[in-house]
């Protein structure tokens, strides 16, 4: 069938797996039900253990769902270790739930996966090797990708049920109260692991830092954990976030980071008390600079900052002019400083942040976000997933879910080399263009027509042309060229959901 | 003088002619003069690939309202004539000369352009030209390269080749330029061309940069060489009318105009008659404050 974004959903997988097509960004008022994890009830006394192999023969079966987080990011042990125990003991059948999979996991999926270790994946994205892999069909069955907000949707709705949870920390005490912020290998907010730890039937913590009992604050509670294992590191600190965060120098991201600003400011949502969530990219941050000067000019503060959260953000807090930060993930050192240092910097989980099936999110509080594009087509429809050879190369990460804020602006340039961003039709849709409102580029902006209140407000603003998606699309066109049609075999590689849980686009495998 | 209109040329941005990318964006600064080098930018071994580059982004590319210049090798390279050539038939608006030494170089340039246009079908007399004055040499003779032909549309100071000829080199107060900056531009004014002040290359020293602009925006220069985009913004701020000077010009423009419903040849504002200086004046302030953005469409001053 085809959904409501015009993708070509396969019949027998949406019938296998119970999907239903997209049909609205709205989520509604439904009444849900979540579920509750197992508990093997104990008083907490002998949680330590030293060996990872007995905890993964302990807790690991055949056909099992497991699960890790990302926010060590590139600079992750853990999942490495734990897998190379699961494969060596010849387990079979799993389904790998991580929040996100980094390009350091990548040798190691796919080792399991050859091994038939891993049978079935659910993450918010990959890159590399792994999704060169899964693309050209190394995975039988689709890899289901879902934003961070619906993960913890489906974790709550019991759509991912994790058995063993695996999630490193920079510091426990034995019985498992843990946090993110002190330690060698420190990341900050635990955000998308609260999910795991909270629902999870068996959660194994792996620290290089013991901490003596009680350990506060405690962002995972020794209620949730079952065990606590010791090694001698969990991650690399150099790779988990970059040391000092730099402004990009280069003149087309800051000339698009200018004009960023320039829509912001002059939208009606600038005012005291906005609220606001950018990116950790070159231009993003500069977009937070130019954002500072500006709330400083017209003497505006924001209420609060959401989302992956960097130094420059912190920075404006502590400056005073953002009240809060909600922190789901940190992306550099002084964000992950700033939190443990700075009591209005809030760690959140990801259903705080970003779930729709919630009593109200922090995504639907949110005023003006910032978001990228690997390709955004005529239709304002974004694809963060896929490459331009139709290989999978990205994540939804927060995506879908900050798209839903007041003002969803979509920073890119027109083209990429000799690759067009604006494009007739994006290769996967992501995030559905109802949920955007407008596009920069280098060259001028694009305001989706459904919003004729932001047309309005914007279309004459000195040095920022406003034009139609489609003459953008064409200007790209003639600077690149029209590419051959990609070609994909019949074979489904990857379903996206919305972040309802909705199928919103399938990604098939390439033809070579 | 070879255009009747003045048009502003605060800004003249060097892109590399052999880096595509560059190439390609240089239209997005909006800086009002793009020069495409072909000369020190490019080494020996790309010279070819450069012109191929410029020249197809010249007929594919949309460089909006911008003046297109591109900096050709000197007259004494094997390079000269095809670089000539090509960029006539590129349709380029300007050429620029590095190393103008006397006005029979510009008279050899023009008399090259002539045939050029002549060969690609080019109307005669459409392509521009203007000269770097880059020595002791040129900046003697800048007055007579300047009035050396209607093609001429500026000459521009180059300051690194000439403070070596010099024998000294850049200093931050500028002092070994007070020189050849004054040749320039009365010879640029005498003539009725454009006068562009030489690059600043420390992208560093921001204030440097402001306290040059300033001081050659006192001098009377129209512009400034420029090697990066992130400078446009600054230079055109320097260039920025204040409010006053454009409540002011507005008052002079609506003189003229009262002047013209009249039918009387003689203008006056406040009792007083406004000189032909004064009205000049006027129209530049207005036709920076237009460029700066500073105007709203009934041509009303923008409260910043």
């Amino acid at each position: 069938m085809k959904n409501s974004v015009n993708r070509e959903i396969p019949d027998d997988l949406m019938k296998k797996y119970d999907y239903e097509g997209f049909k609205t960004t709205e989520i509604g008022n439904p009444e849900i039900q979540r579920v509750a994890p197992k508990v093997h009830v104990s008083t907490g006394d002998n949680k330590v253990v030293d060996s990872i192999k007995d905890v993964v023969k302990e807790t690991v079966k055949d056909g099992m769902t497991i699960s890790f987080h990302h926010h060590f990011r590139n600079g992750d042990f853990v999942f490495n270790e734990v897998m190379r125990e699961v494969i060596d003991l010849g387990i079979k059948d799993l389904t790998l739930a991580p929040s996100s999979l980094t390009g350091v996991m990548n040798d190691m999926v796919i080792e399991a996966i050859k091994a038939g270790t891993i049978t079935n994946i659910t993450s918010s994205g990959m890159r590399g090797s792994l999704g060169d892999f899964v693309s050209h069909g190394g995975l039988k069955k689709p890899v289901i990708f879902r934003s961070h907000g619906n993960r913890a949707r489906a974790i709550e709705h019991g759509d991912i049920k994790i058995d063993v949870a695996f999630l490193g920390v920079p510091n426990a005490d034995k019985l498992g109260n843990a946090n993110g912020m002190e330690g060698d290998a420190v990341f900050g907010s635990l955000g998308y692991a609260l999910m795991d730890a909270q629902y999870a039937d068996k959660v194994v913590l792996l620290t290089d830092n013991i901490k003596s009992y009680p350990n506060t604050p405690a962002s995972i509670k020794q209620t949730q954990v079952d065990y606590v294992v010791k090694v001698d590191k969990v991650g690399d600190p150099d790779k988990i976030g970059s040391g000092a965060t730099r402004f990009t120098k280069d003149p087309k991201e800051l000339k698009i980071a200018s004009t960023v600003n320039d829509v912001i400011v002059n939208s009606p949502y600038f005012k005291d008390g906005f609220s606001f969530q950018t990116g950790s990219g070159g231009a993003a941050l500069a977009v937070t600079r130019y954002l500072r000067q500006a709330m400083i000019d017209n003497k505006i503060k924001a209420s609060f900052a959401l989302g992956g959260i960097t130094k420059p953000t912190t920075d404006l807090l502590k400056e005073g002019l953002i009240d809060r930060i909600m922190d789901v993930q940190d992306f550099d050192k002084g964000a992950a400083e700033s939190m443990h240092t700075n009591p209005k910097q809030q760690e959140i989980d990801a259903s705080w942040y970003a779930d729709p099936d919630n009593k109200g999110a922090m995504v639907d509080q949110l005023d003006v976000v910032i978001l990228s594009a690997l390709e955004i087509d005529t239709k304002f429809n974004v694809n963060v997933m896929s490459g331009s050879d139709g290989v999978i190369r990205g994540a939804i990460g927060g995506h879908q879910d900050a798209a839903t804020g007041k003002l969803t602006i979509i920073s890119a340039p027109l083209v990429r080399g000799r690759i067009a961003t604006i494009v007739p039709d994006v290769t996967t849709v992501v995030t559905p263009g109802d949920s955007v409102d407008v596009l920069v580029t280098e060259y001028g902006i694009a305001i989706n027509p459904k919003r004729q209140d932001l047309v309005k407000a914007l279309s004459s603003l000195p040095g920022v042309p406003v034009y139609h998606i489609e003459d953008l699309q064409k200007m790209a066109e003639a600077k690149v060229g029209k590419p051959k049609p990609l070609e994909f075999t019949d074979r489904t590689v990857a379903l996206i959901e919305y972040r309802d849980g909705s199928l919103i686009d399938a990604i098939r495998e390439v033809k070579d | 003088m070879a255009e009747t209109e003045e048009r502003l040329r605060r800004t003249m941005m060097f892109v590399p002619g052999n880096n595509p990318a560059m190439v390609k964006d240089a239209g997005i600064y909006g800086a009002d003069s793009i020069m495409f080098d072909l000369e020190d930018a490019v080494s020996m071994t790309e010279k070819d690939a450069a012109r191929v580059l410029v020249y197809e982004s010249l007929k594919t590319q949309d460089y909006g309202d911008a003046e297109l210049v591109v900096r050709v090798n000197g007259q004494d390279t094997e390079y000269y004539h095809n670089d000539v050539i090509a960029m006539v038939k590129a349709g380029i608006d300007v050429i620029r000369l590095p190393k103008v030494e006397s006005a029979d170089m510009i008279k050899t340039l023009v008399k090259d352009v002539e045939a050029a246009e002549k060969q690609v079908g080019r109307e005669v007399g459409s392509t521009h030209v203007m000269a770097a004055i880059e020595s002791a040499k040129g900046v003697l003779n800048v007055a007579e390269i300047a009035a050396a032909s209607n093609r001429m549309i500026g000459v521009a100071l180059s300051a690194e080749d000439y403070t070596t000829d010099m024998k000294t080199h850049r200093y931050p107060d500028g002092a070994e330029l007070e020189f050849s900056r004054n040749m320039v531009l009365h010879a640029a004014r005498a003539a009725g061309i454009a006068a562009f002040d030489t690059v600043f290359t420390n992208m560093d020293d921001t204030d440097g940069f402001y306290r040059e602009t300033r001081y050659i925006h006192q001098l009377g220069f129209d512009g400034k060489s420029l090697v990066n985009p992130r400078q446009i913004a600054m230079v055109n701020d320097v260039y920025q009318p204040t409010e006053k000077e454009i409540e002011n010009a507005k008052n002079v423009i609506n003189a003229i105009e009262e002047a013209k419903v009249k039918g009387s040849g003689v203008i006056s504002m406040n009792g007083q008659m406004v000189d032909r200086p004064v009205v000049l004046r006027a129209q530049r302030v207005m036709m920076l404050a237009k460029a700066s953005n500073l105007l709203d469409e009934e041509g009303n001053y923008i409260e910043k």
